[in-house]
């Protein structure tokens, strides 16, 4: 049972993955007013199909003096490990799944296995920069894991404190003390902030795609590969991302639950509580966000990069944590929390609004039909 | 970069979300083209049959690109190519070195050489790109390619591109209208 569940998740992972580059060309194509892929197959559909046969068959470099081994084996782990976190996403109670759990593995210690797991594939991309008798290569795979290591600090405690109110790592438990509390995201604005923040650059995404440096190097730990190994680097990257996708929504958003004031609704609430489809709306939701942002943002430099991590959402983690821990360990009532997450998103709000700058009238416009 | 501005760049890339996409699907749908359009050069023919090119070489001499060759032969008074005492025995223009620029056209007396509307011209071969009088006289429909994939296939010269309306001086030449 585990062996077939296992394999469904993987193979749904691998297909998720796969049309959610196609899915992404399309929507970035759109923002930049364009169509997208659409030759291959109807609307473009089997573009997938085409891009894994074109990255399997082109020619395979390896460099000279690369530690041969180490550079094969380096995709390899990376994306091995970008899988495994996947299985411990819940995605309904304990029978959604035909009467059965549908989940793979259901582990006590969920949450810390799956950022344990999910940063050896930062040991992948070191290997592949220092295997491959490159400078470029080993000076961008430092860049990267340099920052990639930054965010995972700053990852890491912003979920200490949702973690500390439900008093659970366990994902399943999570979701369901949500169930019963409302959703965390009501408690935890701020930690949600950083976390999705923090995830966004754990995936290496836009605007914190450092690692890729296409434009300013010619490709940081990735310069030296080629056709299927450079392909599973992307695909780690992407599966990393879906896996950041469909975390968020389990922590904060009440997981495979469908929001409180709707299942009061008689008629809807008992038709589409179906487990699976919310917590589908939710990850592609997330998915939505991920391609909006890269459509919207360019690249943070490095010393911005840095900044922002360990400057400002470090110590908003630090501080959030901190509060977090005072209601718990002095029993205040959550409902503390929840005002303070309130009041944050209201000071939010208003130093968007007074800081606002009114777009320059007068000057010319740049677009379509200029 | 403030926070503020960053709301706001997130609401002109959703507002171009929804935008129609600009794009013109070349191949598959006509391109318009302008009636003043530089494309492959088509020889004229006067109404009564006669070609209008009488081998004097002026576009030849007038190209920059010393992409023209011509050779006149003497008009059979029978039997007469063209109007003049001589014709183009050979009329050649490698595409290759053509800038289309269009002063053949201008250089020529008679107005035989003037420049149509075909674009489509890639090819494989370096000498598939000279092309000779029986690829440019105005009966001649379609490009060079277009044709030779016409004869092959048995289909009709397909037709990408509309033109609003044809020069006056590309006499005989129907407006190439979309499939």
């Amino acid at each position: 049972m585990v062996g077939i569940k296992a394999f469904l998740v993987i193979f749904g992972l691998l297909t998720a993955f796969a049309y959610m580059t196609l899915i992404e060309r399309r929507l970035l194509a759109r923002i930049q007013i364009r169509q997208g892929p659409n030759r291959v197959g109807p609307d473009g559909l089997l573009q997938p199909l085409a891009d894994a046969i074109k990255s399997i068959f082109k020619e395979d470099l390896v460099v000279s003096r690369a530690d041969k081994v180490v550079f094969v084996l380096a995709p390899m782990i990376s994306v091995t490990f970008a899988v495994l976190t996947f299985g411990l996403i819940p995605f309904g109670p304990k029978d959604a799944f035909f009467g059965y759990d549908p989940w793979v593995i259901n582990l006590d210690v969920g949450l810390l296995y799956v950022f344990a797991v999910s940063e050896i594939a930062i040991y992948g991309i070191f290997l592949a920069g220092w295997a491959s008798n490159s400078k470029y290569s080993l000076l961008g795979s430092l860049r990267s894991s340099a920052s990639l290591i930054s965010y995972e600090l700053a990852l890491g405690i912003s979920l200490l404190a949702p973690v500390l109110l439900v008093g659970s790592l366990n994902l399943r438990e999570i979701v369901e003390w949500q169930h019963q509390n409302g959703w965390l995201i009501l408690y935890m604005l701020p930690a949600f902030a950083i976390f999705l923040l923090t995830s966004m650059a754990e995936a290496a995404r836009t605007p914190f795609d450092l690692p890729e440096a296409e434009q300013e190097l010619v490709g940081g730990y990735n310069t030296e590969y080629s056709s299927i190994k450079w392909a599973l680097f992307q695909m780690a990257e992407y599966i990393h991302l879906i896996t950041a996708a469909a975390l968020i929504p389990t922590i904060f958003l009440g997981g495979w639950r469908m929001p409180g004031f709707m299942e009061q609704i008689p008629l809807i609430g008992g038709l589409f509580a179906l487990p699976y489809l919310w917590m589908f709306i939710k990850i592609a939701l997330f998915l939505f966000f991920f391609i909006w942002v890269r459509g919207t943002l360019f690249r943070l430099r490095y010393d911005q990069l840095m900044v922002f991590s360990w400057g400002r959402l470090f110590p908003l983690a630090l501080a959030w944590f901190l509060l977090a821990a005072l209601v718990v360990a002095f029993k205040w009532p959550m409902a503390v929390l929840g005002w303070l997450s309130l009041l944050s998103l209201l000071v939010f709000s208003a130093y968007v609004i007074l800081t606002a700058q009114p777009r320059p009238r007068g000057l010319p416009r740049m677009g379509a039909g200029d | 970069m403030s926070i503020a501005a960053l709301a706001q760049s997130m609401g002109i890339t959703l507002k171009a979300l929804f935008s129609k996409p600009v794009t013109i699907p070349y191949p598959d749908a006509p391109v318009p083209l302008k009636p003043r359009f530089h494309g492959r050069h088509v020889l004229t023919r006067h109404p009564n049959g006669l070609e209008k090119c009488i081998g004097c070489s002026l576009c030849a001499a007038a190209c920059p690109a010393y992409a023209i060759y011509v050779e006149a032969a003497e008009n059979d008074p029978h039997n007469p190519v063209s109007a003049g005492e001589r014709y183009a025995k050979v009329y050649e223009i490698n595409m290759l070195r053509c800038i289309f620029c269009g002063l053949c056209e201008e250089a020529c007396p008679t107005g035989a050489v003037v420049m149509g509307y075909d674009f489509e011209m890639a090819d494989y071969r370096y000498s598939d790109f000279v092309y000779g009088k029986e690829d440019m006289l105005v009966e001649v429909e379609g490009t060079k390619p277009q044709r030779r994939e016409a004869a092959y296939t048995g289909k009709p010269v397909k037709k990408g591109y509309r033109v609003p309306y044809v020069r006056p001086e590309l006499e005989g030449v129907k407006p190439p209208d979309s499939k």
